[in-house]
């Protein structure tokens, strides 16, 4: 057993029904690695030493209502507190099509994740408190999306917690994930998701991070897509302590695009980390990345995206940027677009760029009469629009529109910026 | 309208205004020539209100306030436009957005509730074509791809709407085509009234056949050191400026 996770101790094992191989397989990652430090090239820029000194526990708990910890309006939305189904405060039926059950009502559940190593991954499932199952039937066409809440409540709280998503052939689906936390603090959340696309299968993602500073975010998506799919997922981190978000997607089929976008808005003493690895195993696929950041005061942030191209997947098209735009001097971006390809014919670009607001466009701005507080505000709101703008549902985007108000004081009128 | 009494300014401790003295009223349309590097432009930036200089003497007087104690936005807001040499390109922002921004920004400073949609695209509508610059480039990004001719309409198009007091162009015409040139020139005489004022920042007396000044300054190492009616641009173009520099010798 190692020193590093000595929390564990106080925790239960997951009661829920987890396939031996993977229980064993999550068990030796356990017992054999610790806790990821600086050291390690993959949490070069992350400090996770925190973690491993809290004295989690997973209590049972549940809020009164929902009111101001959802992203959307829909009747279609699932709670989970400290990674625990609440079914009070959950729906009970879905659009057609769309079948949803907790992984507490599940045999055998297994895992897309192969560990490597992933102490968190390993934790995930072999303390998975409980997470829930969606099922987009075949041909299904599901124009309402689907919410899934998570709330940290209370201190020190450590919530396993799985998502599993299996977008049926021909289907199409827009799954939306809140994550929030109430009277919270050095509460975590590790999660996990599984997400399998099908054949000719448009699924989109749109994740929303807005938990309370004091807590910790540690996710892994792991995505497989099979031929002629479409899989979007848009990232908006707009609070917590510590976010690291990795996000590991397989193109197995050919005709393939993935479209990867993210935002983090990020003050005070915030630390978001986005790993991406976009693996295009065969040809004639697309995949698009554009993550970009806004850091005010000493919020640090990490970009890693890899995009790896087979020797077999000829023209693919692989696109990824990176952009961020400091707005304090006590700022920081480690920045890292990894393109490694072993295919000849392929069209593929990667970039990198952070600076600052340009002074000049602010004083231009002003000599107009906008105040300087305008001027940054519509500079700032023309830069971070065009992730926003992929964000597929309207009442996602007024969500986050809404957050960078009440967070930043922007107050931006969507329409102005597409 | 603009009263400017013995203006230093430096810019990294190198003087470049050593004691400019100027006077314009409402109604005048003032030219300011002068050779590269006498300090032409630095004087439509700090009149503007870029921060990069530090006034060490002298004072500016608008419309009553002390203008060097203003933000460069409230300078905006009473009515002060400079149109710049060099407009900046502002991915993102659309002319249209940030035009009305402006132009609320500026009703509010005034107590003056915010223009309704309908009467804003009026405007645009009528002030666009005043400078002729296309519908489309008015709800572009700000000046993202313009050509330069572009560029410089696009000042006078944002001039129009926001109908300043006191317009400063700062070498609006370098650059320009013939063509270009006219329209500009046409849009600058339209605004005129005898209620507000322009500065004319120019190198070339051709601009000048166009907007016709009431007043010709010749801007030398800092310091204005001749005046006189429009036809001193005329003897600047035909003498260039080494008579003046003579002239200054000999005094």
């Amino acid at each position: 057993m190692n020193n590093n996770l000595k929390f564990i101790k106080g925790l239960t094992p997951t009661n829920l029904s987890v396939n031996t191989t993977a229980q064993k397989n999550a068990s030796h990652v356990l017992d054999t690695t610790d806790l990821p430090t600086t050291r390690s090239e993959a949490w070069k820029y992350t400090r996770v030493t925190k973690i491993g000194k809290i004295d989690f526990t997973n209590e049972a708990s549940t809020l009164a209502s929902i009111e101001d910890k959802k992203v959307i309006d829909t009747p279609y939305t699932l709670v989970f507190v400290n990674g625990r189904f609440s079914q009070d405060l959950s729906a009970d039926s879905f659009p057609e099509g769309v079948v949803v059950k907790p992984l507490s009502a599940l045999e055998g559940i297994t895992t897309q994740e192969e560990f490597e190593g992933d102490i968190f991954g390993a934790l995930n499932l072999a303390y998975l408190n409980d997470g829930l199952h969606i099922t987009i039937e075949k041909n299904a066409v599901v124009e309402e999306p689907v919410q899934v809440i998570h709330i940290l409540k209370g201190d020190a709280q450590l919530s396993n917690f799985k998502v599993q998503i299996d977008a049926e052939d021909f289907s199409k689906a827009t799954v939306v994930q809140g994550f929030f936390s109430e009277d919270s603090n050095n509460s975590f959340v590790n999660y996990t998701s599984d997400i399998q696309v099908g054949v000719n299968t448009h699924f989109t993602m749109e994740k929303i991070q807005d938990e309370n500073a004091g807590n910790f975010h540690i996710g892994t998506d792991t995505v497989v897509q099979d031929k002629d799919s479409t899989f979007t997922i848009n990232t908006i981190t707009l609070n917590g302590t510590l976010v690291r978000n990795n996000l590991n997607i397989s193109v197995n089929g050919e005709n393939c695009t993935t479209n990867l976008n993210g935002g983090y808005l990020l003050k005070e003493k915030q630390h978001v980390d986005n790993h991406t690895v976009v693996d295009h195993k065969v040809p004639n696929c697309n995949s698009n990345e554009l993550y970009k950041g806004v850091m005010d005061e000493n919020s640090t942030a990490v970009f890693n995206g890899k995009v790896f191209v087979r020797q077999d997947a000829q023209k693919i098209n692989a696109f990824q940027s990176n952009r961020n735009v400091l707005l304090s001097d006590n700022a920081t971006v480690n920045s890292k677009p990894e393109l490694e390809i072993y295919a000849d014919d392929v069209k593929c670009s990667h970039g990198s760029t952070t600076g600052q607001l340009d002074d000049e466009a602010i004083y231009y701005l002003r000599a107009r009469g906008l105040s300087k507080k305008a001027a940054v505000q519509m500079l700032v709101s023309a830069f971070i629009a065009e992730v926003i703008a992929e964000v597929e549902n309207e009442k996602v985007k007024a969500y986050i529109y809404k957050r960078l108000n009440e967070r930043f004081g922007w107050d931006i009128n969507p329409e102005d910026f597409g | 309208m603009i009263t400017i009494k013995n203006l230093h300014a430096n810019i990294e401790d190198k003087a470049i205004l050593k004691g400019l003295n100027l006077e314009v009223k409402a109604g005048e349309v003032h030219a300011i020539m002068g050779p590269n590097g006498a300090g032409k432009s630095t004087l439509a930036s700090i009149l503007a209100g870029k921060e990069d200089y530090e006034i060490t003497e002298g004072s500016v007087d608008f419309d009553g306030e002390d203008l060097l104690e203003m933000e460069t936005e409230d300078r905006a807001r009473e009515g002060l436009f400079l149109a710049f040499q060099y407009p900046v390109e502002i991915p993102g922002v659309s002319n249209i957005n940030f035009l009305r921004t402006a132009i609320n920004e500026k009703r509010e400073h005034k107590g003056e509730d915010p223009i309704s949609a309908k009467d804003f695209m009026a405007l645009v509508r009528e002030k666009s074509k005043l400078v002729e610059l296309d519908a489309k480039l008015a709800s572009r990004s700000v000046n993202e791809g313009f050509s330069g001719g572009e560029k410089k309409r696009n000042e006078i198009f944002q001039m129009a709407m926001l109908e300043p007091k006191l317009a400063i162009l700062d070498e609006t015409d370098s650059g320009l085509d013939i063509d270009a040139l006219r329209i500009v020139a046409n849009g600058v005489n339209t605004l005129k009234s005898k209620d507000n004022a322009t500065i004319v920042i120019t190198h070339y007396q051709r601009l000048l056949d166009y907007i016709v000044p009431d007043f010709v300054h010749v801007l030398y190492d800092g310091r204005i050191v001749k005046s006189g009616p429009k036809e001193l641009a005329l003897e600047l173009e035909e003498k260039g400026y080494d008579w003046i520099k003579a002239e200054m010798v000999e005094a």
